[in-house]
């Protein structure tokens, strides 16, 4: 039998062209991705059909965990001089006795979700060590005692003349007496506008609001 | 590595004691930078936080202390929808009738209520396209609005979650409004009577209330 010799081939490949489309996925990630402000409790946001984009710069963020604990803080990415008039007018308001570095501080703390009691204690740790302070929440749910109502009349105040949005993140686990304790809070301040923060859902096909989309286009 | 020697790296004979400079190979070994470009592809990938969040609009309305300011709706256009513990919904049309002339307050489900509201709507818009308005369609006419409008105008949807819904029925059922366009609905608090009610269909026999 005559043996067939087979020719002997490289096994290098070029490799150029993967290359290629790895580097354009890869700046493609680099470009697409946001990071994740810094939260002190991990939320689960429900589902809405809504599909406004959430403002981040001017607005009062209230956050609902899953256990009902409330969070707030302030959102101003260009006047950082905001954080120090809320804390000032909850200080003066409230008179906490803090300290100025304990003021200065506020601009770091990402929320705040401590009675007004533990402020002090809070404001006096480093903002990157605050995640490990146990926070119990603002209290809300005595109706004589809200203390959100006055958090929110402070940055009301110091947002004086601005637009000013007020955005409520809940956890799907949330229980409603304490969203209706936060809307109360917002309602006392005479605010009745709020965005619920939810993440996107599609409109379920052949409803009311599809055709109405459909017809408006 | 990925590469096998084929031998012979430049190929070429040296002849004749000519020295032809050793032709080196202009093949770079990329392999190590193919790891790194994946190894932060995944990274990127499981960092990147594609879904932005959106927001839902929610009007409160101020609280009125003074009867007399309330708005009135007409008892054949609403529909009140209750939401208790474990993703429970209720419903009942027009006022609620619990004695002997008979019960209208039903038991439902998320998958349930858009029907349930759907059907009222149209019966709704069907029994004022009936009756015909047209004060209110002259109007509409005259500032540039559908007419549609003025149909559905009598349909109001009460929303009353109780202390054990969680706030993703309350957002559910908002959604539900936008969904199925619902023009007027309210959020109010939940009567006593009807928490009794809600406690005795979720606990049967078990006294209810906590």
């Amino acid at each position: 039998m005559p043996s067939v010799k087979m020719p002997r081939k490289s096994t290098f490949t070029d490799m150029t062209p993967f290359v290629d489309v790895a580097f354009l996925i890869l700046s493609f990630f680099i470009m697409a991705t946001k990071f994740k402000p810094p939260e002190p409790v991990p939320i689960t946001t429900p589902n809405s059909v809504l599909s406004q984009p959430m403002p981040d710069n001017n607005a009062v963020l209230i956050t609902m965990d899953s256990t009902n604990r409330v969070f707030f803080s302030v959102l101003s990415l260009k006047d950082k001089g905001i954080y120090d008039q809320v804390i000032q007018e909850i200080n003066t308001g409230r008179s906490l006795n803090l300290s100025p570095a304990e003021m200065a501080n506020y601009r770091k703390t990402y929320a705040v979700g401590v009675p007004f009691g533990g402020l002090k204690q809070l404001l006096s740790t480093p903002a990157d060590e605050q995640n490990g302070i146990n926070q119990p929440g603002i209290p809300v749910l005595d109706t004589l005692n809200n203390e959100l109502v006055w958090w929110i009349a402070a940055a009301k105040k110091a947002f004086a003349g601005q637009k000013l949005q007020y955005l409520i993140k809940g956890d799907q686990e949330a229980k409603y007496p304490t969203f209706e304790a936060v809307v109360s809070a917002l309602k006392k301040n005479e605010e009745f506008k709020y965005n619920l923060v939810t993440a996107l859902e599609s409109i379920p096909k052949g409803s009311a609001l599809e055709k109405s989309v459909k017809t408006s286009k | 590595m990925a590469s096998i020697d084929e031998g012979g790296g430049g190929g070429h004979k040296q002849g004749r004691g000519v020295k032809k400079a050793k032709k080196l190979s202009t093949r770079v070994d990329m392999t190590p930078m193919v790891d790194l470009g994946f190894l932060l592809i995944t990274f990127f990938v499981f960092t990147a936080t594609m879904s932005s969040p959106t927001t839902l609009d929610l009007n409160m309305p101020k609280d009125i202390k003074d009867p007399k300011d309330q708005t009135e709706a007409k008892e054949s256009g609403v529909m009140t929808i209750l939401l208790g513990k474990d993703n429970h919904v209720f419903f009942y049309y027009g006022k609620l009738t619990v004695d002997a002339t008979g019960n209208n307050f039903q038991s439902s489900s998320f998958s349930d209520i858009r029907k349930k509201i759907i059907e009222k709507k149209q019966e709704v818009i069907d029994r004022s396209k009936q009756r015909g308005d047209p004060q209110c369609e002259a109007e509409m006419k005259e500032k540039g609005k559908p007419v549609e409008y003025c149909w559905d105008k009598d349909f109001v949807v009460i929303i009353k979650p109780d202390k054990d819904a969680t706030y993703k029925n309350t957002v559910d059922i908002l959604d539900e409004m936008t969904i199925n366009q619902v023009r007027i609905y309210a959020m109010v608090k939940i009567l006593d009577q009807e928490y009794e009610l809600i406690q005795k269909t979720e606990n049967p026999g078990g006294g209810g209330g906590k």
